[in-house]
């Protein structure tokens, strides 16, 4: 099922995690090769008070360029944008982010869902979504689309998750391309290419 | 599912209709958020076909008042970004306070949270008594709600919690009375507001201000809507009088930035 790694093409990477997400992210991003072909953007459910710690803990495990996404800022290779809190992350087809303060999505702003989705038109097959541990099921209807417009699916294996609700909503609502334990991501992510 | 979504296509001829029946403006929105907000729509009142949903917008004027509900989006709070307010309390509107009169215009207020929250900081500072606050929005139904100054009970302890962050010092429920679930505002707060229709697309100025405050309004916008509706204010604003914007909006690329200095780490800034 599982195609080989090194035939999927990747415009842009997003990565949604909520509880337990933060691990899995410290462990991937030491080991990211510093030239990735294409954009990572990361939705992870958090706190609106701690609004730079997240950037600031990923920037120290990594050379890649980490920052919050900003309005109308353009996704550029080899850079990671994080979603930032209470607002939701669109991705525009001039490949611009806009942001957008409205109701939240599965009780989250940003919503997985709505990042997935909107990343899903754009990027059509070229979009790879991974979705990371988390206790609700935020991420499961942005599977879908990504699914549908042709993108690949990658679920963390829910056994290696400290909240394996998440990953497991979304293996049994969607047609995973990969289901991939934690310590593994950094070698998929290596190996995508634009 | 790719069935049922919207297309880009769609959603031009739908924003055309718009302009051309309703006399709406949304074409220079951000695409991505006035696409997510018809698909939504679209998909909540179980249009059987873009064609009915079309035809329902363009003839029915009832439902074309639920679109321009629904498609603007009215998501707001009392005192939200507390440390904004914190720097109007402690550096804008003491400032503000030598002038004989304040006139303040909050553009895109929604449901009017921003107002109130303004207003009481005013009061605190003594100066509400020589201020005038102009709350404008594109959408009526929202200025109706504003006007009322009602706001659900059950916020108010995280507006409570925001106004606390902000630098209130008084006890936040002496500023209103529990009525059921909704919490109504010291009505000396809004006799000094006047609520009015404004859209910041088609409308011009309609007076001078020390402060104009357009939070969270202009992300929907593509750069170019935004960069006139910056020449808007520009041209309502005082000199030295003071623009501000939600936290994840900026001046930066607009031609005129360089005659307007950022006053501290706030998205506020000075026209010099
Ligand atoms: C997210 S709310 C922001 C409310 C408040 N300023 C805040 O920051 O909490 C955006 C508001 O902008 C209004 N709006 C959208 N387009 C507008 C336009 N062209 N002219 C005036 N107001 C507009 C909407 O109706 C909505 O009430």
């Amino acid at each position: 099922m599982a195609q080989t790694v090194n035939s999927i093409p990747c415009a842009a990477l997003i990565i949604g995690g909520s509880a337990g997400s933060l691990d899995v992210l410290l462990e991937i991003f030491p080991n990211l090769k510093k030239d990735l072909g294409f954009p990572i953007v990361l939705v992870i459910h958090r706190k609106a008070s701690n609004e730079s710690l997240l950037t600031d803990l990923l920037q120290s495990r990594t050379t890649l360029k980490v920052g919050e996404a900003e309005e109308k800022e353009l996704l550029t290779a080899g850079k990671v944008f994080i979603a930032p809190a209470d607002y939701h992350t669109l991705i525009e087809d001039d490949c611009s982010i806009s942001l957008d303060y409205s109701e939240k999505v599965n009780y989250s702003r940003p919503s997985i869902d709505v990042t997935f989705q909107s990343a899903a038109e754009v990027f059509k097959e070229k979009l790879v979504c991974i979705l990371l541990s988390g206790s609700n099921a935020d991420g499961v209807e942005g599977l879908k689309s990504v699914n549908n417009y042709g993108g690949k699916v990658v679920i963390q294996n829910p056994n290696t998750a400290i909240m394996p609700y998440m990953p497991q909503q979304a293996v049994l609502g969607v047609k995973p391309n990969v289901v991939l334990d934690s310590y593994d991501m950094a070698d998929f992510i290596n190996n995508l290419n634009n | 599912m790719i069935g049922d979504a919207i297309d880009n296509y769609q959603v031009e001829l739908l924003l055309n209709d718009v302009l051309e029946t309703h006399g709406y403006d949304f074409l220079e929105y951000s695409h991505a958020s006035i696409k997510r907000r018809i698909t939504r729509l679209y998909a909540l009142d179980n249009f059987v076909s873009f064609a009915e949903f079309r035809y329902t917008i363009k003839s029915d004027k009832q439902y074309f008042k639920r679109f321009l509900e629904e498609i603007t989006v009215n998501v707001t709070e009392m005192f939200r970004d507390p440390s904004f307010y914190k720097a109007l309390r402690n550096d804008v509107l003491p400032v503000l306070g030598t002038y004989p009169f304040i006139r303040i215009w909050v553009a895109g207020c929604s449901t009017g949270e921003e107002a109130y929250s303004l207003a009481i900081v005013l009061k605190e500072l003594n100066l509400l008594n020589k201020s005038l606050i102009y709350a404008t929005d594109i959408n009526p139904s929202v200025l109706e709600k504003a006007k009322k100054g009602m706001f659900p009970l059950n916020y108010l302890k995280q507006y409570s919690e925001n106004y606390l962050q902000s630098g209130g010092l008084k006890d936040f429920s002496t500023y209103y009375t529990a009525n059921y679930s909704l919490a109504k505002f010291d009505e000396t707060l809004n006799s000094k507001m006047i609520f009015s229709t404004h859209n910041l697309v088609s409308d011009h100025s309609f007076n001078e201000f020390q402060l104009i405050l357009c939070r969270n309004v202009l992300i929907y916008f593509d750069k170019e809507l935004q960069h006139k509706v910056f020449n808007l204010f520009d041209g309502s604003i005082e000199k030295l009088g003071y623009l501000a914007l939600g936290s994840k909006e900026s001046l930066e690329f607009w031609p005129k930035a360089k005659e307007y200095k950022r006053v501290k780490m706030e998205k506020i800034w000075r026209k010099l």
